[in-house]
Order: C-alpha cells, then structure tokens, then sequence
C-alpha cells in the first residue's frame, strides 16, 4: 500500500465531505417535529396491538390456552395465535426457531404466546392480561453455567487455532488465567420497538418499521403472510436508537402487526412497552470466559488459551456470527505467538441474545484486557508497559485467524494518546494518592482498541443507493442504509453533495425504503457509511459523468475536464449553473437517474478451514480513564477519560466525534452500572429503567477529553479514505474496568482482584474484600 | 359552599383549553398524544424515569411564572388544572426562531436519533427559565431524570452551559415575551372552587381546602389518595390498576404548607421534595445531597414527602433520613388529628398504620442540636435517579468526645425503614476516634437486620455495606475530611467534629 493514498491530495479540496455539518433532523429533534413511528398520523381505523405471554413460565409444555376473556373484552377486534399464521410461523433471521407464535412449547420467558388487537392501546393492554394459559413448567437453563452442566448449544462449537498451544503453555516461564465473567446490555433505545402495517390492494402491505434492516422485515413478513417478497413494501424513515437490537429482533413486531392487517383489513399497530420490550427482545450476550496465558519474565506473551462460553438464549439469531466476532477480537491490538480460541453457543431458556453495537467484538476485547492487566500485577509491571509489549507489529503478524495485520497504527496511536493523557505523571499521581488514603483508591488504565470491519458473512458486504436529478435540479438520494441516530444520512448527502459540486441544501434525504433499493444489508456491523456511502457516489458519479457529456462539445473541453462545484459545471473558460445543466440534460433526453452498486473489494473467508481475509481494515482507538473506587461501599467515580479514535479522513468529524464519546459512555454503561439480573424461574427481574441503570449526565467524567487520531486516511480505498466509526469506539470504555481492576490492585501489591463485570458497586466491594482476606 | 367545577382547565399556548368528561385515570401523557394529537411529547418507559415524556408546567409564583419538568407519562391530566402546560411544541417563537436551548442543542450536536430530545429540551427549558446559576454541577442535576443512548451527554451538557451563560443576551423567547397575557390567563381560570369530574362511582377531585378534603376522604374512603402521582402513576401505566375514585391533593390550600421553626421543620404533607428541599438542606449537608438524589428533577417537583412516607415503600429514601432525626407524623381523620413516631407508622412490608378515612397531615422534624453529628449515606448502583440499596442514616450525640446517644435508620435492610436498636446501644461510649471501641457496634448492625436479595443488591452486600456506612459514619465523626471518605457528596472540608 502506497504510504500517501489516491484520493487524499484533494481531501483539502473537498467543500462538504469532511465539514462538521448537524445531523439533518435536528432542527426537526429540538421541536419534537421528527416523526417516530408512533407519530406518524394514523390511517381511518387504525388497530392498536400488544403481544401477550405466559406471565410465569420460561419453559415447558402448554397444556391449555384460554383466550376467551381476552376476545371478550372490551374494544377487542381480534386476537391472533399461531393458528392463524398464513404462511411460515418463523421469523429468524438465520436458521430458524423463532416461532412468531409460540407452537406447543414455551421457550423462554416473556415468548409471544398470542396478539390482541384493539380500538385504544389501553384497552389492549388490559385485555391482553386476561388469557390464561396453562404450562407444564420445567426448570430452565437460566444461566452460561446451567446450559454447560445441561450441555445444550444453539450452534456447534467452533474454534481457531494458530501454533501448538500446549507445548507452548507448557514452556512458558510463567502461567495465569482463571475465569472470567463478562455481562450481558439491554439496548435501551429510547424509542421502543413499533411498526405499523397498513393493508393495501391485492393482499399487498405497507409496513413503517422501526429497523435496522427492512429487507428483513419484507422478506420475513412475506413468507410468514405467505406472500411474494414483491408484495410487501417496508420502510423506515428514522428510528429512536437501535444498537443492534432492532437488527434482527425489530422484525416479530412488523410481522405481527402485518398479521393483523392482514386478518382484519384494517391497519395496525404495535409499540412494545418498555416491560414488554425488556423481556421480550434479547439483549448483548454474556459469557464465562476461562483462560489460560503463557508469559515471559516481561510481559510478553508465548500463548493464551481461551474457551468463550456464550449465553445465546432458547435460538440462533445472530448468535454465530456474534460468537465469531467474539473470537475475532479475543486478540483486540495483541500478538498471540500461539493461541487456541475455542467457542460455545449455549442454549438457555431464555430470550434469544442478538447484535448489540461491537456485535460480540468488545467481549473479545474486554478480555485480551484482562489479560494484559493479570500479567501485569503479577510480574509487578505498569499494565501499559505489558500493553505495549504485546502490541502487534506495525506489519508482518498475524492473528490467529490467520490474516495479516497490515495497517497497524496503534503504536503511534498510543504513543500520542500517552503523551495527551500525561499518563506517567498521572501513574505517580495515583500511586501517592493510594499511599496515603485508606478507604479511597484510585486506578488509571491506558487501553488500545483493535476491530475489523467488513460483515464477516461475506454476502452482506453490498450495498445499493438510487440517485435522482430532478431537471430543477434538485437530488433525491436513496440507499439501503438506515437513520438511527448516527447522521448515516447526512454522511451519504455529504458524498453525493461532493459529487455534484453542490451545496448539502439541493440534496433530499428520503426514508429507507424496499421499494427503492432492493435486497440491501442490515445497517450493521459499523458499515452504513463505507458501503452506502460509496454505492450513492457511484451513482453520483455515473449521473455527473452524463452530464459533463452534455456540455463538453459547448464548452470544448473534454468530458472528464469538466468540473462540478460551488452549485455550478465549469469547462475551460465557460460554466453553467448545476440546474440550468440538469434542465439540459433533460431536454437531451440524458438519463439523470442511476442505480448504483458497491461491494467490497478483497475480502473473502472459509469458516470451515477458518481461513481468509474477512476483514477490509482495521479501526483503531484507544482510552486512558482514571477513576476512584469507595472500598467501603464498592461506589465508583469516572474522574477523567481522554478518547483518540482513528476515524480515517472523516466524513463529518462532529458526527464522528459524537459517536466516539457516545459508544464510549454506552460502553461504560455495559461495563458498570447495567446489570440485567434473572430469577432462577428465568424471569427478567431489571425490564424497565427503574431498576435497570444506564449512565445519566452525571456519570460522564467532569474531565472527558475526545480527540481525531491524525492518521493520514484509511490505507483500504474506501469512501473518501474515511473509516468506520458505529461500533469501535463502545470498546475504549474497556479502559474503565481496568482502571477499576486498577484501583483495586493497589489494595495489596501482586493479587490479582476477582473483579467482574459489570463493575457494579457489589462487584467491586466483593472483589475489595477479597483483596483484603487473608 | 359553592358546587365543584366540573371542568378542568389549564393554558396551552397562550389558549385555555378546558376538559369535560376524561376517565379519572387519564395520564398527561395521553391526553397531549392521543387527544391533543401533540406527538413532540414521546413516551419512553411510562415511569418517569427515562424523561423522554417531559413538559414544563407553569404555575404563578410572587407574580412570575414558575416552571417545574413534569413526566407527562405518570402524571394525571386532571393534576394540571390552572397551571400553563408547555410542551416541545410550544417553544420556537411564532416567527420560526428556535428558542435558544433548541438553536444551542442543534449548534452543539445534542441530538443523535432524536427520541430523548424533546424532553431534553424541556427539562432544559425549565433551568434557562429559572434563576439559579448554571454551572455543569447544575446542568447534570438538571438532565438527571432524562436519559440518553446516543450522545454520551457531553454535547447536551455543553448546549445547556451555552445556551444558560446567554440568558438576557438577545432577543426574548417566545414563552418569556408573553408571560404577562399568560399570569393573566392563569388568574382567570384560578377560581380556588372545589374540582370534581365525573360520577359518584367514578370521579378525578382536587378540593380546594382542607374541610372539602376532610369531607371527600370521609365520603369515599375507598378513594385513592394522589399527591405528586410519582408512585401512583405507575399504579395505572404498569400495574393497569381500577382506580375509579382518585382524589388529588394538589390544589388543597395550606396542606403544602412549610413552617421553619427555630428547633423543627413541619412539612406539610403535599409539600414536594423540591420545595421542601432548602428548609431541609439547611438542617445538614446530607440531607441536602440525599435530597438532591432522591428520583430526579421531575420527580422532585412532583412527588411530595408525605406522599413517600404514606405508601411505605421500603426503599423510599426520606424516612430513614427522617427517622434518624427523631419526626413525627401527623394524621389527619375528619377533624381528628394524631401524631406518632414516624418509625411506628411503618408496620410492615406493604402495611402502615393509617386508617380508612385518615391522611397524611405533616410531618414534624427535630433539628440538631449542638453536640449532634448528622450522616446519611444513599448506596445505589447509578448515583443519579436510582432507587438505593442501601439507605443508612445516622445521628450521633457527642460529649466529651464519646457518644452518648445514636439514633440510626436504614432502607433497604427490611421490609420497612427500620431502626437498628442494637447497634445504637452498642454505640453508647464509643469513642469515634478510636477504632477499637468500634468493634461490639459494628457487630451489633449485622444483628439487627436480616436484609433480602433481590434485582438491586444480594443479602450479603446490603449487610457488608451498612457496617461498611457505620465505619464510614465514625471515621467522619472524628474528623476525617470527606474527600477521603466518600466519592460523591463531600461536605465541605472542614472538621464537624462536635466537642
């Protein structure tokens, strides 16, 4: 790779990709003036629909199923079971066992035993506490721990091996590892999950969903109505927050209330409670994590082996890929000279687990960090020294996956963020003040960040985007990607404004819709801009390039000397205003729409042999965060965090800046105060905010430093040399549990604190008194 | 006396809008989406904790109007009879300029997906419109009930600073400009006339005085008693109770009432946590900081004191504050009034000694008095808008340099606030500066409570923690500075120590 990429001598040149342009809706946000789908005006007769489940059961047989006081209540308009399915009674997004309707069985707590539709919401809910079902109820399998003692798995088993571990365990100077707890998150986007299906003619079905991936909620809609693909049109205009739990897990609810529309021929809604989304939608999963680590006198490591034992839930969803992702990033930024990282996907009888933001890659992560820090306290080193002593090379290792790591920069990454954080007079800082205070205990970590972008199922790595060139000269751009919060939108408006030579002003965002751009991808996996973005500026340039023909003979230029920018087409001496072109190139019948198409170059991978290149590029980060921890209470403060994220050449910093310290707070959250907490009946005991805690105002560090890593642009050819930014920065947040195993060390020099996550106040104060026994 | 109203009426953008005939039930929140058709105003969790659901409501005080965030999702429609609501909507100036906090927000990149927004806005609404410095400590208290996934907060918090560091630079906003048409409209509707909407069987009623109140709860003692609707609320939206028969103590005069006397506060039992919280403050530092964590903003401008002490949660964070300090409690049955120890109004789990037809009066608390040293600790796993794990409150009385007398109350330890007898007794002659004559009280805690496990904390750190706030309590009696006992809520680094 060229060490000054193409692409990069303009970037100075460039008049609306990089600016820090505001999201696009939010002069629409500050007013309430966004529409949710609860908002949309409802059509004539608009149903409203809640779901309902066996209120005690988490698993076992149902013996009998008694809706006769939900059909009589009042406003009822129809109560729908898995006997009125028309089509396939599944919507699993992979291989299926995701019944809409539970069938014979109850599979975990809070199933989707039957709908209720009514004329109001409250009547639904009421009517929907009615149904009495009877359950043979069987003990579940609540916990990781459960499921390995009952030995049931979702997916097979799966493992990556790199050298031969045993003998080089066995020769290793020295040896740790232990187990390692690490917890599930809730997604807790504000807006709940809802959809409204309105029925049109023919049998066809319009459904407003609130997705992260509408091809999906078509195409599962269709089978389960038993209608062709071609049929049902969904769309989604901006949804509330998603973080991956409206990736797959946003479908059921679309399906349902098209099953209403569908029987009743009215239109119809369903908007989970808060309750109800809480149990019934799955969440981040939680995993055992035992390990063993081979160790020079320095730090350095010889060999880890890792088994990741993951709780998937009663279903597969997305549970291979999350599990793979997890062992993708076991190594996060650090050489493993030998490693075996072998994985589970444990069957629990509990809702199935799916995508959340990182997608199993922090899980990975967060461990190769604990890693580093047991090391570290047992060789009596810095962690940052031990860090950076197990960094991959700048070039020339390879992960235990087998793909070389070729644009490694988290050596000059760290080396600055080092400096910015004035970390080695903080050291000393923090180490005088624990001298000196009893019950008070600081801790300070410097943690790097390592991911891969590219879906690692190959397929998903495309993407569509429809441009249109009004002849006023107006631009409609579509793309399969979805709004959700992170300003995909306006990035994708920035390139095609880019493209055009024209102000962001003259582009017109339009919903996601099925209807435009087939067959597209979830909006996942950090993608939406790198794939949309370049599908919507192959559509742009194929438009521009027709009309640089239109006026290249006029202008005695040839076409590709044609220039587009500041709103106007320049050729030689001569230009035009961009819409004066447009209303040319119309009258010379020049097709000004364009369908365009990208998939990623380069990648390829072979699960069977787990052989490949699956990832086009790596992101990188890193965090230093110092908190203090009350080892009489187990409270814990967040004092400072400084944040350097590699976004490439940005899109739109403030976009980019804005997801940076948001996944970080959103990581922090998962890594302390969110706990989801079962019953050994598998209920979910935390299913609304009053007991389940993300972080508010107060929680962010006073000091919260955020920085652009300067690195010169991505070296992969993507959209203008920028980088992914959805998913890495939620992994610096890692550098807050270190810290908090940190602070702990200091309780007695060379033990290792039994500390896991989430870090909350018992954690820590259980932990402390370990450090304290004798 | 003349006949109640049968109408409720408030102001909505400069309009009064009256309501005939509305279920008893009807939330705010529904009432603004479903009625109204207003949907700026979103719903998040129908429990007032996530904020999304937030408006400001404006009541005349001292000829100003006086905005508090209100949770719209857990609030009664009927709450806000004579009051200005104001919603999202009602912000940008009728010309189409952004209110600053709104122009301040889109500046700063506040919003993200956008959903939290609204009652960002409005919970930031009310701080720019109040008269209190605005610092970043001000702004995070100000945003504690209002949660936000995406932004991380820091862009929101930055807006607020901005926006507030401009107050009466540029031009009017649209809700100050017409204040003086608002006081007006508000006097017009404000009749002090008894409230009741519906039947016999079935009604919402906010009497006027204490004797229409005394007569109603006498008349219907299988009515619900609704003060700030912070507990009720969820009564409705998550229980889906039957609550045909509500009536609301709001606009009952002088049960709000705050009397500081030189040796006690008497808190009246509609007075809210917001207003009683600088009368309270002013009684111990800790009791300000618990003050300031208890529920949020919303909360706090909402539910009252003696609406946490009448339903008895056993997690509620004022009584074993209360209980610590030596209050009373007043009920009132028709013209009957009684007082007990606060302590001995807490039965048990989900039981308190009230009996049908009696209410809550006031609340009476002691001051301290020279030689008393005052702490309470509030253990929860978010320090912000959280119900604790562990409350423990403590008031030791010194001479000499020994404690003559303790009086400790925790939550979360049993099923109601309870006291710990045994340690207190152990605690008589302790020497807080002297660790070792610790050890019979901090063994004395551990017997005097048999806490449960549940989703907040497990039985054994409950335990570990209320030794751990008793030696934290003794460390700070005898001098430590708080900066190197606590992580939140230091007192100001002086020596309390009481000789």
């Amino acid at each position: 790779m060229s060490p000054d990429p193409a692409g990069l001598a303009d970037a100075a040149a460039l008049a609306v990709v990089g600016r820090p342009l505001v999201h696009d809706s939010a002069v629409k946000h500050v007013q309430g003036a966004a529409a949710y789908i609860d908002d949309i005006a409802e059509p004539a007769r608009t149903l409203q629909v809640v779901p309902g489940h066996a209120p005690s059961a988490a698993r076992g047989r149902i013996l009998s199923l008694d809706l006769g006081r939900v059909r009589a209540a009042s406003g009822v308009v129809a109560v729908l079971t898995a006997a009125d399915v028309p089509g396939i009674n599944d919507c699993s997004p992979s291989v299926g066992g995701d019944p809409v309707f539970a069938e014979g069985r109850i599979l975990f707590h809070g199933q989707v035993v039957f709908a209720v539709a009514a004329e109001t919401r409250d009547q639904a809910r009421r009517a929907a506490r009615l149904a009495v079902i009877e359950v043979e109820v069987e003990t579940p399998a609540v916990t990781v721990d459960d499921a390995l003692d009952r030995n049931t798995e979702v997916l097979p088993p799966y493992e990556f091996r790199k050298g031969e571990v045993a003998s080089a365990l066995e020769a290793s100077p020295a040896r740790t590892g232990g187990t390692f707890r690490i917890g599930g998150q809730e997604h807790f986007y504000l807006e709940g999950q809802a959809a409204l299906a309105v029925p049109g003619e023919d049998g066809d079905m319009l459904v407003h969903t609130s997705t992260q991936h509408p091809t999906e909620v078509q195409h599962i809609t269709a089978k389960v109505l038993g209608l062709p693909d071609a049929a049902v049109v969904a769309e989604c205009r901006r949804m509330g927050g998603g973080f991956g739990g409206k990736e797959s897990q946003a479908t059921q609810w679309a399906v349902i209330a098209a099953l209403v529309a569908r029987a009743t021929g009215r239109p119809a809604k369903v908007r989970l409670d808060r309750d109800d989304d809480m149990i019934m939608t799955g969440k981040r999963h939680d995993f055992r994590v035992d390990w063993e680590a081979g160790h020079d006198a320095d730090g350095r490591l010889t060999a880890v082996d890792v088994a990741f034992y993951g709780r998937c839930g009663y279903s597969a969803d997305l549970s291979l890929g999350v599990n793979d992702r997890t062992m993708f990033h076991a190594d996060n930024a650090y050489n493993y000279p030998a490693a075996r990282i072998h994985s589970r996907r444990l069957l629990t009888d509990t809702v199935s687990n799916t995508a959340f933001r990182g997608f199993g890659g922090p899980q990975g992560t967060v461990f190769a960090e604990r890693v580093m820090d047991e090391i570290a306290v047992r060789l009596g080193l810095d962690p940052l020294i031990v860090r950076k002593r197990n960094f991959y090379a700048p070039a020339g290792d390879t992960t235990p996956y087998g793909m070389p790591v070729e644009d490694n920069i988290i050596h000059d990454l760290v080396a600055e963020l080092e400096r910015t954080s004035d970390y080695w007079a903080r050291r000393e800082a923090v180490k005088a003040f624990n001298a000196s205070s009893h019950i008070l205990k600081k801790g300070l970590a410097l943690t790097p960040v390592k991911f891969g972008i590219s879906f690692t199922l190959i397929h998903l790595n495309q993407a569509g985007a429809l441009v249109h060139v009004y002849s006023d000269g107006s631009i409609m751009v579509n793309h399969g990607g979805t709004e959700m919060g992170q300003g995909l939108y306006l990035k994708v408006a920035q390139v095609v404004a880019e493209e055009f030579g024209v102000g962001i002003e003259r582009v017109k965002i339009t919903a996601t819709t099925t209807a435009k751009v087939p067959n597209t991808s979830p909006t996942a996996a950090s993608s939406g801009s790198d794939l949309n973005g370049m599908a919507a500026k192959i559509a742009a340039g194929a438009i521009r390039a027709r009309m640089a023909a239109v006026v290249a003979a006029e202008f005695d230029v040839p076409a590709g000397e044609i220039r587009f920018r500041d709103g106007r087409v320049f050729g030689g001496n001569a230009s035009i205003g961009f819409a004066d072109l447009a209303k040319k190139a119309y009258l010379a019948r020049v097709q000004l729409s364009e369908a365009g198409f990208y998939k990623t170059p380069e990648i390829h991978w072979d699960r069977p042999t787990a052989t490949g290149r699956p990832f086009f590029y790596f992101a990188y980060g890193a965090s230093c965060t110092e908190v203090t921890v009350d080892t009489l209470t187990g409270e814990m403060r967040v004092d400072r965090a400084d944040l350097l994220h590699d976004v490439g050449q940005s899109l739109n910093p403030a976009l980019d800046i804005g997801q940076i310290e948001g996944a970080f707070v959103q990581g922090m959250g998962w890594l302390t105060t969110e706990e989801l907490v079962f019953d050994r009946a598998g209920r979910l005991r935390t299913h609304a905010p009053s007991t389940y805690k993300i972080p508010t105002a107060s929680d962010v560090p006073a000091d919260f430093r955020t920085a652009l890593f300067e690195s010169g642009g991505c070296r992969a050819d993507t959209i203008y040399r920028s980088k992914a930014v959805g998913e890495p920065p939620l992994m610096l947040a890692n550098s807050v549990l270190s810290a908090v195993f940190d602070a702990l060390a200091a309780l007695r020099p060379g033990r290792v604190p039994p500390l896991h996550a989430p870090a909350t106040p018992e954690a820590i104060l259980t932990a402390a008194k370990a450090m304290r026994s004798d | 006396m003349s006949a109640p109203r049968t109408t409720v009426r408030y102001l909505s953008a400069g309009r009064v809008i009256e309501v005939a005939d509305f279920p008893p039930m009807t939330t705010l929140l529904d009432h603004i989406r479903l009625e109204r058709r207003r949907t700026g105003t979103k719903e998040g969790c129908g429990e007032g904790d996530c904020g999304a659901c937030t408006v400001a409501v404006g009541r005349p005080v001292d000829g100003r109007m006086v905005y508090q965030p209100v949770n719209a999702c857990i609030a009664l429609l009927g709450q806000i009879d004579g009051c200005e609501l104001v919603t999202v909507e009602d912000l940008a100036a009728r010309e189409g300029r952004l209110h600053p906090i709104q122009a301040a927000m889109v500046e700063k990149h506040g919003s993200q997906c956008g959903f939290c927004t609204p009652g960002i806005v409005m919970s930031l609404f009310v701080l720019y419109h109040g008269d209190g410095p605005v610092d970043r400590k001000a702004v995070t208290d100000q945003l504690a009930g209002n949660l936000c996934r995406c932004t991380g907060y820091r862009p929101i918090v930055d807006a607020a600073l901005e926006a507030c560091a401009g107050r009466g630079a540029g031009p009017i906003d649209a809700i100050a400009a017409a204040e003086a048409e608002t006081l007006a409209l508000i006097a017009a509707i404000d009749d002090a006339r008894d409230l009741t909407v519906g039947t016999d069987q079935s009604f919402f009623a906010a009497p006027a005085s204490i004797e229409s109140l005394a007569a109603l709860v006498a008349a219907h003692p299988d009515a619900t008693l609704v003060a700030g609707a912070t507990d009720v609320g969820l009564w409705i939206t998550k229980q889906l109770r039957h609550l045909p028969k509500i009536i609301a103590l709001g606009r009952v005069a002088g049960l709000d009432a705050i009397a500081d006397h030189p040796d006690r506060l008497e808190i009246g039992a509609t007075a809210t946590f917001a207003a009683a919280e600088a009368a309270i403050g002013g009684i111990d530092p800790d009791l300000a900081e618990i003050w300031r964590r208890i529920g949020s903003k919303q909360v706090r401008a909402s539910g009252t004191v003696g609406g946490n002490i009448a339903n008895g949660s056993p997690i509620g964070d004022s009584p074993p504050a209360l209980i610590a300090l030596g209050a009373e409690l007043e009920l009132q049955c028709g013209t009957e009034l009684r007082r007990l120890p606060l302590e001995a109004y807490f039965l048990e789990y989900g039981r308190q000694d009230r009996r049908p037809g009696e209410f809550v009066r006031r609340v009476i608390v002691p001051k301290l008095v020279p030689g008393q040293v005052f702490r309470a600790y509030k253990i929860s796993k978010r320090f912000d808008q959280d119900i604790s794990a562990v409350m423990g409150a403590f008031r030791l009385t010194l001479d000499a340099g020994r404690i003559v007398a303790a009086r400790i109350a925790f939550g979360g330890m049993a099923g109601t606030p309870k006291r710990a007898a045994a340690t207190e007794a152990a605690l008589v002659g302790v020497d807080p500066a002297d660790p070792a004559t610790w050890m019979p009280a901090l063994a004395a805690i551990r017997s005097d409570y048999a806490p449960l496990s549940d989703m907040r904390a497990s039985a054994a750190y409950r335990s570990d923690v209320a030794a751990g706030l008793l030696e934290k309590a003794l460390i700070e009696s005898a001098g430590t500075a708080t900066d190197l006992t606590r992580i939140t809520g230091q007192r100001e680094a002086r020596l309390d120590r009481v000789a």
